[in-house]
């Protein structure tokens, strides 16, 4: 019966699929009773956090489950094929030639070894297209068809020699080689800066609608949902908590955690948080002209140096949040080290209670390190693995000259602060997840009562969900405390949500700064504007 | 859990680098035990020259060419091939952790100064090295530990270097830059414990080496003319070879079980605290 009414069978269909994970796992079944149907030509988005197994879902497809993982039961078709019928053989002549994946790490997935144009070859050959002139001819095709300029020279080009965007384009046209029916893409665009994003989801969505081809995305984005999708079903430790057409559920979602998602993506820039009266607040911080460049190795002799940062001024007020906005390699996180004086600036100055920070050497510093703090961007690295969370946080008090007994009670205090069990105390970091880690890290922030904090991209590391959690946190203890906090961040929703004022900085240049309402609603700048564009989902926000 | 409970779990994960440590911790027991089980001195003569293995109860391995028991040749030479492998373990550590250390943390050019110091000793082949510096200094105790370590500390320096090198941009790191922790306090209690895994198992090699060569330097003459050493057994039997095999057998076998038992300790070691290092919640 199946193969008769293969036409109206959908391309894919999943039953009852369950996945045990191995002993000593923190559960014990990365997708349990999954069961999901996709048509041809439609985008189903899978969305989950991570640990959701929504990553383990597209491997089962396409059978590339770790060793120690195997289906325990349930039921894949597709194209009226049992997927877990077929031997390696079989499956190895679907992969690739119908079902094609495109990962999250360009550079991981492109051997740096071969140059593009062999890559896409070994993709072909091993499904026996054509003789090498049709090859050839097919590869400059595909490379022309996902907007790579300059097909002929991209083919001799190394991964090494091209962009993230234009890496994960060859991705991409390796995935259409042999135009798949279905495609699966697991996080296609998070390893990418927002503007390459805005781009990649772009094509994605023009290659989809030209080929009505079917396709399974799997994000932890709503924002991408937006742009993309026609169903979504949102996974939550491996159980399905629910599915529907984007739109409804975009409007309408029906669970709390679905809610929790959204709301994540929800605080746009066309909606930043009202604005505190921080006019007669007086000046906290101001750098003048801050400066910074480094040598770089060209070659066996040459050396170059590049510019990180120029001129760059801002202007911190008492209880501010001042945002400090730019894709990747932007020179913002230079910006953070330089106030922080972890980096020496080549010129300029960081006035701090009429005191010029940049002048003083690590000695004359060490007093008034206590008034400014950082908060680091991963959790997993940022607390030293053998120390006690204790001892971590006592570190600072102690140098700063509090006794033992004191440094312990406060220690124990901010724990309490930042929503930790005081039995933390006592642990070794590789107890907590990533976000209690980040908790941990603003506790060790705050413990020497410092005026200002640098958090540079504190929450990026972290799931929407935590992330949300964590800046609320933030929040809230800023205002108790009365801080000023520079906030660095590649994300315009989080900056929106937290900064009063925003700075956005391209190629080590601050090229717009005012109140976040202003900047993010009526960019002055072409590239704010392209960021704001960028934002995925952006184009189908209602205009409210 | 107890940490002896944990220890013999641990022991039962790796059980070839348990029975290592249990024949190394009895090794040192016997050494140290010597005097009182064999009587003081390994080199008088207690009975007829050349008597085979096992065949009297009072001289179970057998004796030398001059009636000398080799059993308790045996454990007088495991004293001087365990102190000098101790205590040259323990200096090349403290020097090579110590120049690591800086070099590492500080860069820049004291970093390349004393690297390039590092190289120079490492160019040099290590064995001859020792057998000039024993012969110009006398032999004796001292002088083989000086000598073994001085070829030994530069490559512990360099992996120390490098370790450090890569931790001091960790961001737990910054953060006690930050928070004024001075640059000792940092190398101390931040990096260096950090840093101890590799350290360790190089010590185990380290060690390894130190009493292999302990044993070459000994055989040519040049170990302490005092001491009984394992190398100087095997010195004295090479030309009785074939009239009495047990007498280079016995020390050869001491120095094979001896090395094999430190390297499989260190084997366990390094994947038992690997496992430890790179354990985490999520």
């Amino acid at each position: 019966m199946p193969t008769d009414n293969a036409g109206q069978e959908p391309l894919l269909t999943v039953r009852s699929l369950r996945i045990p994970l191995p002993q000593g796992g923190d559960r014990s079944h990365a997708l349990y009773d999954l069961s999901l149907e996709l048509e041809r030509g439609e985008v189903l988005c899978v969305v989950g956090e991570s640990g959701s197994g929504k990553s383990m879902l597209a491997n089962a497809l396409i059978r590339l489950l770790p060793e120690t993982v195997r289906i325990e039961q349930g039921d894949i078709r597709f194209a009226g094929q049992d997927l877990l019928a077929l031997d390696e053989r079989g499956m190895r002549q679907l992969r690739g030639n119908r079902i094609a994946m495109v990962f999250q790490d360009p550079l991981a997935a492109l051997n740096p070894l071969l140059n593009i144009g062999e890559q896409i070859d070994e993709t072909l050959r091993a499904h026996g297209y054509g003789n090498a002139s049709a090859r050839r001819q097919r590869i400059l095709e595909l490379l022309d068809y996902t907007g790579l300029p300059d097909p002929q020279s991209i083919r001799h080009a190394y991964p090494f020699q091209l962009s993230g965007g234009q890496r994960q384009r060859v991705v991409i046209a390796m995935a259409l080689a042999l135009g798949p029916d279905l495609l699966i893409a697991d996080e296609p665009t998070s390893a990418l800066d927002v503007t390459t994003q805005a781009q990649i989801l772009e094509l994605i969505r023009r290659i989809q609608q030209d080929r009505q081809m079917a396709m399974l995305l799997i994000t932890h984005d709503f924002g991408v949902v937006r742009t993309l999708g026609d169903r979504v079903l949102v996974l939550r430790h491996g159980q399905l908590i629910e599915q529907g057409p984007v739109q409804s559920m975009l409007d309408r979602p029906q669970n709390g955690y679905t809610r929790e998602l959204l709301d994540a993506v929800r605080a746009s820039p066309s909606q930043p948080r009202p604005d505190l009266d921080l006019d007669d607040a007086p000046v906290i911080l101001r750098t003048r002209g801050l400066s910074h460049s480094y040598l770089r190795r060209q070659g066996l002799w040459k050396k170059q140096r590049v510019t990180a940062l120029e001129d760059a001024s801002i202007t911190l007020k008492r209880g501010e949040t001042l945002g400090i906005v730019g894709e990747s390699g932007s020179g913002k996180s230079t910006l953070g080290r330089l106030l922080l004086r972890l980096l020496d600036a080549d010129q300029g100055e960081i006035l701090y209670q009429d005191i010029d920070l940049a002048k003083l050497n690590q000695k004359q510093l060490r007093p008034l390190r206590g008034d400014i703090q950082m908060i680091f961007q991963d959790p997993g690295a940022s607390l030293n693995p053998r120390q006690t969370i204790g001892h971590s946080l006592m570190a600072g008090l102690l140098v700063q000259g509090s006794s033992p007994a004191e440094a312990e009670q406060r220690a124990r205090a901010l724990l309490e602060q930042v929503g930790l069990p005081a039995n933390a105390f006592n642990r070794y970091p590789d107890a907590f997840s990533g976000g209690q880690r980040q908790r941990i890290g603003i506790a060790r922030a705050l413990a020497v009562h410092p005026r200002i904090v640098v958090a540079d991209e504190c929450v990026s590391a972290l799931d929407v969900s935590v992330q949300a959690r964590i800046l609320t946190l933030l929040e809230d203890l800023q205002r108790r405390l009365g801080l000023s906090l520079i906030f660095i961040t590649h994300d315009l929703r989080v900056a929106a949500r937290l900064c009063d004022r925003v700075a956005v900085i391209q190629k080590g240049r601050i090229v717009e700064q005012g109140p976040t309402s202003e900047v993010f609603n009526n960019p002055a700048h072409p590239y704010t504007r392209a960021l704001v564009e960028a934002i995925p989902g952006h184009q189908r926000y209602p205009s409210t | 859990m107890t940490p002896f409970k944990s220890a013999l779990r641990i022991a039962g994960r790796h059980p070839a680098a348990a029975i290592a440590a249990l024949f190394l911790l009895g090794l040192t027991l016997l050494a140290l035990l010597a005097p009182w089980l064999r009587g003081d001195s390994p080199w008088a003569m207690v009975a007829a020259p050349l008597l085979p293995p096992f065949s009297q109860w009072a001289h179970p391995l057998g004796t030398d060419m001059l009636g000398r028991d080799l059993f308790t040749g045996l454990l007088y030479g495991a004293r001087s091939s365990l102190l000098v492998g101790a205590l040259s373990t323990f200096l090349t550590l403290l020097i090579g952790v110590g120049v690591g250390a800086v070099a590492g943390y500080n860069g820049g050019w004291i970093d390349a100064l004393l690297m390039r110091i590092a190289e120079f000793f490492l160019i040099l082949p290590a064995l001859f090295l020792a057998v000039i510096l024993v012969s110009v200094l006398e032999p004796s105790t001292s002088s083989v530990v000086l000598a073994i370590t001085l070829v030994a500390w530069p490559s512990v320096a360099r992996l120390v270097r490098s370790e450090f090198l890569t931790l001091r941009q960790r961001e737990f790191v910054l953060a006690a830059r930050v928070s004024g922790q001075s640059a000792a306090q940092i190398i101390l209690r931040q990096i260096l414990p950090n840093a101890l895994t590799p350290v360790l198992v190089v010590a185990g090699f380290v060690m390894a080496t130190a009493i292999l060569t302990e044993a070459a330097l000994s055989f040519l003459g040049l170990g302490d003319p005092d001491g009984m050493s394992w190398g100087y057994m095997i010195n004295a039997s090479r030309n009785l070879l074939r009239d009495a095999w047990w007498m280079s057998l016995w020390p050869g076998l001491a120095i094979l079980l001896t090395v094999l038992a430190v390297n499989l300790l260190t084997e366990g070691l390094r994947s038992a605290l690997g496992r430890q290092g790179g354990r985490h919640a999520d």
